[in-house]
């Protein structure tokens, strides 16, 4: 039975338990070659097409559009052309006789943020996988460890990774002191610090790269290795309409047409994340901090923070990863990095690249990090 | 995966939180500590269904238990607002307004106006309301209409323990008259909720599912009724907009108005009586705002016009449930 | 002290107490199996209060009760059978299973409801009374209400009125010593609930609840007051309540032992008893007889009521209004 395979609903990112199937790109008979998109899958947070996991015929389609699926339900079968019904038959039974849709409590099992004491500040982290050399996320502006959430587990298979939120983002202390990028870098020394980390791989999107360039250049020795995305602190350009609106806006009209500008697809900016992100805006003391974290780093829609020299200066591995279509930060920073530092940019692609090419992004950051 | 407390959780937190972080911040209203005066343990039981449990030893002098009085104590509120405290009175159960709502209505609601902008009242009025407890034609009415009718009162209705904690907060916030509804049956009901203090503003509805096909409007426990429906509705290939407007004063009409230019069909799902309604409120709202919008008649889906019976039978009928949703939808989707 | 009670008298009264016992124990047992919906409220411990007002009226005379009412309606005469089956929701009841435990009432027996809204009561027995004073019919009108209602405005704008308009009405104070959790030691401004009636041009008396010649006697010369024109009075009756502010209320606002304590000492059953029985005319056999006659019509009412169908679905519409 090796040349039957399974395709089930896929689990994209922690939080996620069930999701919806919204169509299907390939009709029963139809063959079908490893890699190629088979179904579309929307989730809470994101939509996207389940890629085929083997070569083969489309031999089932058990999972009908518009079902609400739990993960790891059973949606289709990929088996060669001369593979017998009867064998089909008897996987499909064998599968539904043994699944067990995830509990709740499985849901968040094992992968609960935590919370340390940096310099006063209450910071939540996400810690998932063991071993190896440890590498720590640090997000963006107005972002939070779930806009890693289609990498983090991924890049987890291999060693911890750390996913942390940053003062005035997520869960963490709504306090960003003078708002400076120092103070930022600080935070996240510290927290290497207090989670006894004495060197680490960094991954920085956007603001949170210009914190990665920050560390690498003050504390050069607990940086093995940077991967930044769509990051500041290249150069000076920025769209300050978009940081001005985002820290202004207090309701769903207001937001919806800005973080239209952070995806290449619209259609990514779904109500959940409209919502979680009014969410975030609306605790006490956010306003506040981006708007200092704005003023001080981003005034006058100008980048106050230039570190296009660190990578050269730092001399490890660098990676630099940007979509072409990036309508926040350009794309044209990338080259900027200099030096030995190797450059990816995605067609097509906009600021949140990392979760909009998420399957891209993991394997080129990867192949980076080996 | 965020903290998941209950509705009833959500409002004592924010209640909690908020008389932690301002010392104006009062409570009050009967029983909300309970045994005053009496032989055994104070704080017996922090309001008659516990919402307020803990919250007399934590904020010592700050939860005051009234006589049943509700004309003076609820009045006394109201005075204490316009002297610089921020009292968050309880009226035990909404059906009770009647032996104080001239101190609702005519003082509170009024000041502003009346006083040429010269006044504020930053008074919320926490009530409970709705069926589904058997309580009978005086403890189960869903009277926010009344409140939503009268100039100068705001009328929070939330639908679940996100919104419950933030609306509460900004309730409190607020300098204006705040008349705070909370569905009975919602206590029991968990949902992810920040141990950070947050708000959500007034005057802006969620919306809780997207679709292109019948937009449905639902308050307070018919939100998660009108989930249901629009779920099994789906299986049926109708896409449902689901829009709770979370306030009734202020009211979001934008968003509402948008969904029905979007769908050209309203279904309205409201757990009070009929007439003179929230429903046929958003119904009218509709009508004259979107009238070229409109594909199919409106229709309501509401308790009838009687009184809420006693009876399990006849609540149980009285109350709008998910099928009666999904065949107004129905119906409203099939109209050509 | 109890002369114009005679022997049919009496052991009608400890018939009357005896019902509402028996009637509340029981609700309070199949409440705790879960099969009575909604919320109800016990007056166990304070049937000498009713059946001693109640005593003294005829079926023309009307009655205002409370959420506590069942013991106000039982000693008003309305059908406890009728009652069971209300309780229980089902069309068989008083009110066809629409108003429940809260909402019980017979106005062919002179009884107006309990309320669902404390304080509720006073304004309309002003009303019932006014209607007798015009008729010149001599009934009167009794309100009853607790100790929680006795600070509702609704109570002392009734009192006022009452008087001003020299209305045969009796207001009877029920205090059980606590509102819901309160106790009035907290909530009553002055010391006792009779001391208002100073306020309102009409006589104040305290009597002991628990004694039901003693409410007996003071409702006895209030209702007489009332009949002759003589004007309103208010009693204060002090008693306590067996159980919780309703069932399921766990009562850590009480004092340990305290019901039980009450229950040995100053039950107005046991007292009766005591006293009836110490002077011969009537023997504890003839009291255990009634006791057993309204052991079984009570395990009858709810044999009936756990049998009888619920309303249907058409009562939803119906009742509202007198024409359409």
């Amino acid at each position: 039975m090796s040349g039957i395979h399974t395709l089930t609903m896929p689990k994209w990112g922690l939080s996620m338990s069930e999701g919806r199937v919204n169509a299907w790109l390939k009709g029963l008979g139809d063959p079908i070659t490893r890699g190629e998109e088979i179904v579309e899958v929307e989730s809470e947070k994101i939509a996207g097409a389940l890629e085929a996991p083997a070569s083969g015929v489309l031999r089932r389609r058990l999972a009908a559009e518009e079902d609400l699926l739990p993960v790891g339900a059973l949606l289709g079968i990929i088996a060669d052309a001369d593979v017998a019904d009867t064998e089909i038959d008897a996987v499909v039974a064998e599968f539904l006789a043994n699944y067990v849709p995830p509990s709740e409590e499985e849901e968040g099992g094992g992968s609960v943020p935590g919370k340390i004491e940096v310099g006063g500040l209450r910071i939540r982290y996400l810690k998932l996988g063991a071993g190896g050399e440890p590498l720590i996320l640090v997000h963006g502006f107005g972002g939070d460890l779930n806009n890693w959430l289609f990498n983090h587990a991924t890049l987890a298979v291999k060693r911890e990774v750390y996913a942390l939120d940053l003062p005035g983002h997520g869960e963490s202390t709504k306090d960003v002191a003078d708002g400076s990028l120092d103070n930022l870098t600080d935070v996240v020394i510290g927290c290497m610090d207090a989670l006894g980390i004495p060197a680490a791989h960094l991954i920085g999107h956007s603001m949170g790269g210009a914190v990665c360039l920050n560390v690498a250049k003050r504390s050069p020795q607990r940086v093995h290795s940077l991967v930044l995305i769509a990051s500041a602190g290249l150069g000076a350009e920025i769209n300050g309409d978009y940081i001005t609106g985002f820290v202004a806006a207090t309701n769903r009209r207001a937001l919806k047409p800005l973080l239209s500008e952070l995806f290449s697809d619209p259609g990514q900016v779904t109500r959940q994340l409209i919502d979680d992100m009014l969410k975030y805006k609306r605790l006490d003391g956010v306003a506040e901090s981006l708007d200092r974290l704005a003023g001080k780093l981003f005034a006058n829609g100008s980048q106050q923070m230039i570190l296009a020299e660190v990578p050269e200066v730092f001399g490890k591995p660098v990676l630099v990863i940007w979509g072409k279509e990036d309508r926040i930060i350009p794309a044209r920073h990338a080259p900027k990095a200099g030096g030995k530092v190797r450059v990816e940019i995605l067609e097509g692609q906009g600021h949140m690249v990392q979760m909009e090419a998420a399957n891209d992004v993991n394997r080129l950051m990867e192949s980076f990090l080996g | 995966m965020a903290r998941k407390i209950t509705y009833q959780q959500a409002i004592n937190e924010a209640l909690d939180q908020e008389m932690s972080r301002d010392p104006s911040v009062i409570v009050m209203g009967e029983d909300n500590a309970g045994g005053e005066g009496s032989p055994g343990e104070m704080d017996a039981w922090g309001g008659v269904l516990g919402v307020t449990k803990g919250l007399y030893h934590k904020h010592p002098g700050r939860v005051l238990d009234t006589p049943i009085s509700e004309s003076a104590f609820i009045g006394a509120a109201i005075g204490a607002a316009c002297n610089g405290l921020r009292p968050v009175a309880e009226l035990m159960f909404v059906d009770f307004m009647g032996v104080c709502f001239d101190q609702i209505f005519n003082q509170a609601a009024k000041f502003r106006y009346m006083f040429g902008g010269k006044a504020e009242t930053p008074v919320v009025i926490r009530t409970m309301y709705g069926a589904g407890f058997r309580a009978a034609a005086q403890h189960s009415q869903c009277l926010y209409s009344l409140f939503t009718h009268v100039p100068g009162l705001k009328v929070v209705v939330p639908s679940n323990p996100y919104d419950a904690k933030g609306l509460l907060i900004e309730s409190i916030r607020d300098n204006d008259p705040v008349i705070f509804f909370e569905n009975k049956v919602l206590y029991t009901m968990e949902g992810e909720v920040p141990e950070e203090i947050y708000t959500v503003p007034f005057g802006e509805a969620a919306i809780l599912r997207e679709g292109d096909d019948v937009t449905i409007v639902a308050l307070g426990r018919m939100v998660n009724m009108a989930q249901e429906a629009a779920e099994a509705l789906q299986k049926d290939g109708i896409h449902c907009e689901i829009i709770d407007p979370r306030t009734t004063s202020p009211l979001d009409e934008e968003t509402i108005l948008e969904s029905v230019e979007k769908t050209g069909r309203l279904v309205v799902v409201d757990e009070a009586n009929p007439r003179c309604s929230m429903a046929s409120d958003i119904a009218g709202l509709v009508v004259r705002k979107a009238f070229g919008a409109l594909k199919a008649p409106i229709e309501q889906v509401t308790a009838p016009h009687v009184p809420p019976p006693f009876s399990d039978v006849l609540e149980d009928l009285y109350v709008p449930n998910a099928a009666k949703i999904e065949r107004a939808v129905t119906r409203v989707a099939e109209y050509r | 002290m109890n002369t114009e009670l005679n022997r049919e008298s009496l052991l009608k009264a400890y018939r009357m107490m005896r019902t509402i016992r028996e009637f509340e124990e029981r609700v309070h047992t199949d409440f705790a199996t879960g099969e009575i919906p909604g919320f109800v409220h016990l007056y166990a411990g304070e049937e000498a209060s009713a059946t001693g007002v109640c005593m003294h009226l005829s079926g023309n005379d009307y009655i205002a009760s409370t959420h506590r009412g069942h013991g106000h309606c039982i000693a008003k005469g309305v059908d406890p059978a009728g009652m069971m089956a209300e309780i229980w929701g089902k069309e068989t009841g008083t009110c066809k299973g629409k108003g429940g435990s809260m909402h019980i009432a017979d106005l062919s027996k002179g009884m107006l409801g309990a309320n669902g809204i404390v304080g509720g009561g006073g304004p309309l027995i002003c009303g019932t009374a006014l209607a007798a004073k015009l008729r010149g019919d001599k009934t009167v009108g009794v309100c009853f209400f607790g100790d929680g209602a006795s600070n509702q405005g609704t109570i002392l704008e009734a009192m006022n009125l009452a008087t001003v308009w020299n209305l045969p009405a009796i207001f009877v104070a029920e205090n059980n010593g606590y509102a819901e959790t309160t106790s009035p030691n907290y909530s009553v401004a002055c010391e006792n609930i009779a001391d208002r009636a100073a306020a309102f041009g009409m006589p104040g008396v305290i009597v002991d609840g628990f004694d039901f010649f003693a409410v007996y006697e003071a409702a006895g010369e209030a209702v007489k007051r009332a009949r002759e024109g003589g004007g309103p009075t208010l009693i204060e009756v002090k008693v306590s309540r067996y159980y919780g502010h309703f069932e399921g209320d766990q009562q850590k606002y009480r004092a340990e032992g305290e019901v039980q304590k009450l229950r040995n000492e100053k039950d107005c059953l046991m007292q009766f008893r005591r006293h009836v029985t110490a002077d011969g005319d009537i023997s504890a056999a003839e009291l255990d007889a009634i006791d057993a006659e309204v052991l079984a019509m009570i395990d009858d009412s709810v044999v009936r009521a756990k049998a009888d169908p619920k309303p249907g679905p058409e009562e939803l519409l119906t009742d509202v209004y007198v024409s359409y």
